[in-house]
């Protein structure tokens, strides 16, 4: 069973929703970088995501945008952040999915990419702009070396679609709570949880909700009617703030996320 | 000032890339989910626009009483004295707003207004596009918001107090390079977040499957008119079709009358900057590898990380990393050359369109007259050589005069 279908299988054995963390990989620097995911895992995240710093993340809001720019002035790039992710693979028990836009796999090669990831540990990959009829080719290959590529629904996503993603999709799907870039709100979306519903009608396949959570609360609203929530922006603004101190200031986060 | 005598249009239907957006290897749609249906919403809406009689009508008569087409074509003789050469300007710079750009945002425009949305944002680099835009916008009574970045707010200030004037909203993007690369960033964050009210009404030959096809055809009408008006002239085709080529929509423009007369050279010129070194030029042709930018799969100035690369180039509108698909396409294939023309280069062929001819020409269309210029100069066989002045150098005035200021005090 791949660590992406193992830990959302007990995450349902538990009866409890996941909590998926993104970071940018390099931010503030590849060795902290490295200490920052050894404390997430150890502060009980369930799945992290590790985000690829790209020069035009088109995708993303300020907060990611900057968390970008300091991993690219510290040296971070797609195939550090490999290194990365190789490096703490053996210490951290929890799956690990590359976030990446598709020009730095483009140019690493795509067979490369995959067998980088595959020795690396990778266990899932998203890759924000290939959407899926771009994606057979991508997910046979990563799919040959055991990794999961992740598709993103987004409100926007037509009936239709779901079914295609949920055909190609393994892992887990990631839904888009709301239009727009990343980045934390307030509050959760009002058209997340119609989504979701819309997406289980097609699937059986995990679902977490991202886009917008920073807070507990919010973690325990997308409980009731998702498998997992994702935080990204929020725990980045942590990180941005923390400096050298990073590690200790994420993983005290996450718990505070997780109610301890 | 139109040329009467001249009726054709843009042309529609003529090239169409495969079902999923692809010249060859190039193309395509590479865009977040949440783009994906809009954009099909996008394409569907513009392939019926395209063969409606009433939406054809409607922009054949915004171009020519309100754009002022045909533009002229024009033989700049006191130019080329001496020479073998007979060089053919089109007068793109005689459109209404000084541009081309006009002729695809009027199209946009108003296919956005048949869509239902009330709001467009747009990217510019020069100005041009984002004056275009913001014209269409006050005349369709749309609201327009154009991304810019704080690099060109501050050399293209008039265009950005245009934009303005025009009932616009400027925004300045202080974000990466801080040129169009960033704006392109910017207006399409803002599209992701506004989709459901807005359209993004792009101003080049580049971005996700329809846009490189949509621009090109919106800019057809140059190369249709500049067919009819150069076999009316001359009584032949010419032997060069020459355009500057930032993301590509003039030069695509002017080339589609003529892929299919295999005996007209096509010439893209790129920006050659301060030198051939990554950074300090924006020649995509001469520095750049396949890769994907946003939203399509071209030829872009990276590094070996896929990181984009900064640019630079003394025009704005040339200053960009990567290149329209097409043209990467039809350079694949052969049909197309690209060759690029130095910062310096530019600025001597500004002057020198001034001076004998009386033509200011744009920064950018300066790189296209700097090759002809050269071409002229060099060549020794007769030769009819047409060139896309694609804009006026009105908004560049500022920026000549303290650049010649400069290169006056150090010299």
């Amino acid at each position: 069973m791949s660590r992406l279908r193992g830990a959302f299988a007990e995450l349902k054995a538990q009866g409890r929703a996941g909590l998926v963390t993104y970071i940018t990989a390099g931010d503030p620097s590849p060795a902290i970088s490295c200490d920052v995911l050894r404390a997430i895992a150890a502060a009980g995240a369930d799945v992290l995501e590790v985000g690829v710093p790209f020069s035009d993340p088109i995708a993303d809001g300020p907060v990611i945008q900057r968390a970008t720019e300091r991993a690219l002035a510290a040296g971070g790039n797609l195939s550090v952040t490999l290194d990365m992710v190789a490096s703490v693979r053996t210490e951290i028990r929890q799956p690990i999915v590359l976030f990446t836009y598709v020009n730095p796999v483009l140019q690493m090669g795509v067979d490369a990419f995959v067998a980088r990831a595959a020795e690396a540990g990778v266990d899932g990959v998203l890759l924000l702009d290939l959407p899926i009829e771009e994606s057979d080719d991508m997910c046979a290959r990563l799919a040959a070396r055991g990794i999961d590529q992740i598709f993103l629904i987004s409100p926007t996503t037509t009936d239709a679609r779901v079914r295609v993603a949920a055909g190609l999709a393994r892992g887990f799907l990631y839904v888009i709570s709301r239009l727009g870039v990343t980045g934390a709100r307030a509050h959760v979306a009002g058209t997340a949880a119609p989504l979701v519903e819309r997406i289980r009608a097609a699937t059986s396949l995990p679902i977490a909700v991202g886009f917008g959570l920073s807070r507990p609360e919010h973690l325990t609203e997308v409980a009731g009617y998702a498998d997992a929530a994702v935080v990204g922006s929020a725990l980045v603004t942590v990180i941005g703030d923390a400096g050298v101190d990073a590690p200790a200031k994420a993983g005290e986060f996450v718990r505070w996320l997780r109610g301890q | 000032m139109a040329d009467v005598s001249v009726t054709a249009g843009p042309v529609f239907g003529r090239r169409d890339p495969d079902a999923r957006g692809y010249f060859g290897a190039f193309g395509g749609r590479f865009i977040p989910e949440t783009l994906v249906q809009p954009v099909e919403e996008l394409t569907a809406a513009y392939f019926a626009a395209r063969t409606d009689a009433g939406f054809l009508a409607e922009l054949h008569q915004l171009l020519s009483r309100y754009v002022g087409r045909p533009t002229p074509l024009y033989e700049a003789q006191r130019a080329t004295a001496g020479t073998p050469v007979r060089l053919f300007l089109k007068r793109e710079d005689l459109a209404h707003t000084g541009a081309h750009k006009i002729n695809n945002a009027m199209g946009q425009v108003l296919l956005a207004a048949r869509m239902g949305k009330r709001r467009v944002v747009a990217e510019t680099g020069a100005g041009q596009h984002g004056v275009a835009t913001a014209t269409a916008c006050a005349l369709m009574g749309i609201e327009c918001v154009v991304y810019m970045g704080s690099e060109d707010v501050s050399r293209q200030a008039l265009n950005v107090f245009r934009m303005r004037v025009l009932g616009a909203t400027v925004i300045s993007v202080d974000a990466g390079t801080r040129t169009l690369k960033d704006a392109i960033n910017e207006a399409m964050r803002d599209w992701v977040t506004n989709v459901e009210t807005t359209s993004y009404v792009l101003g080049s030959v580049l971005g996700p499957h329809p846009y490189p096809l949509m621009v090109r055809e919106f800019q057809s009408v140059i190369g249709a008119e500049a067919r009819a008006q150069i076999l009316r002239d001359t009584g032949r085709l010419p032997d060069v079709a020459v355009a500057c080529v930032g993301g590509g929509s003039n030069a695509m423009g002017l080339f589609d009358a003529f892929i299919d007369d295999p005996s007209v050279r096509l010439v893209g010129v790129e920006a050659g900057g301060r030198a051939i070194e990554p950074g300090e030029h924006a020649a995509r042709f001469a520095g750049g590898r396949e890769g994907v930018l946003h939203g399509t799969r071209t030829l872009v100035l990276q590094d070996v990380h896929g990181n984009i690369q900064s640019t630079h180039s003394v025009s704005a509108g040339l200053d960009y990393a990567s290149v329209g698909p097409e043209h990467a396409w039809l350079h694949s294939k052969g049909r197309t050359e690209y060759a690029f023309a130095d910062d310096t280069a530019a600025l001597d062929a500004f002057q020198w369109l001034a001076r004998t001819e009386g033509i200011l020409p744009a920064l950018e269309s300066s790189h296209a007259i700097a090759w002809a210029r050269q071409f002229a100069a060099t060549t020794r066989e007769p030769a009819v050589v047409l060139v896309n002045l694609s804009g006026r150098g009105d908004k560049d005035v500022e920026q000549v005069r303290r650049m010649l200021t400069e290169k006056e005090q150090t010299s």
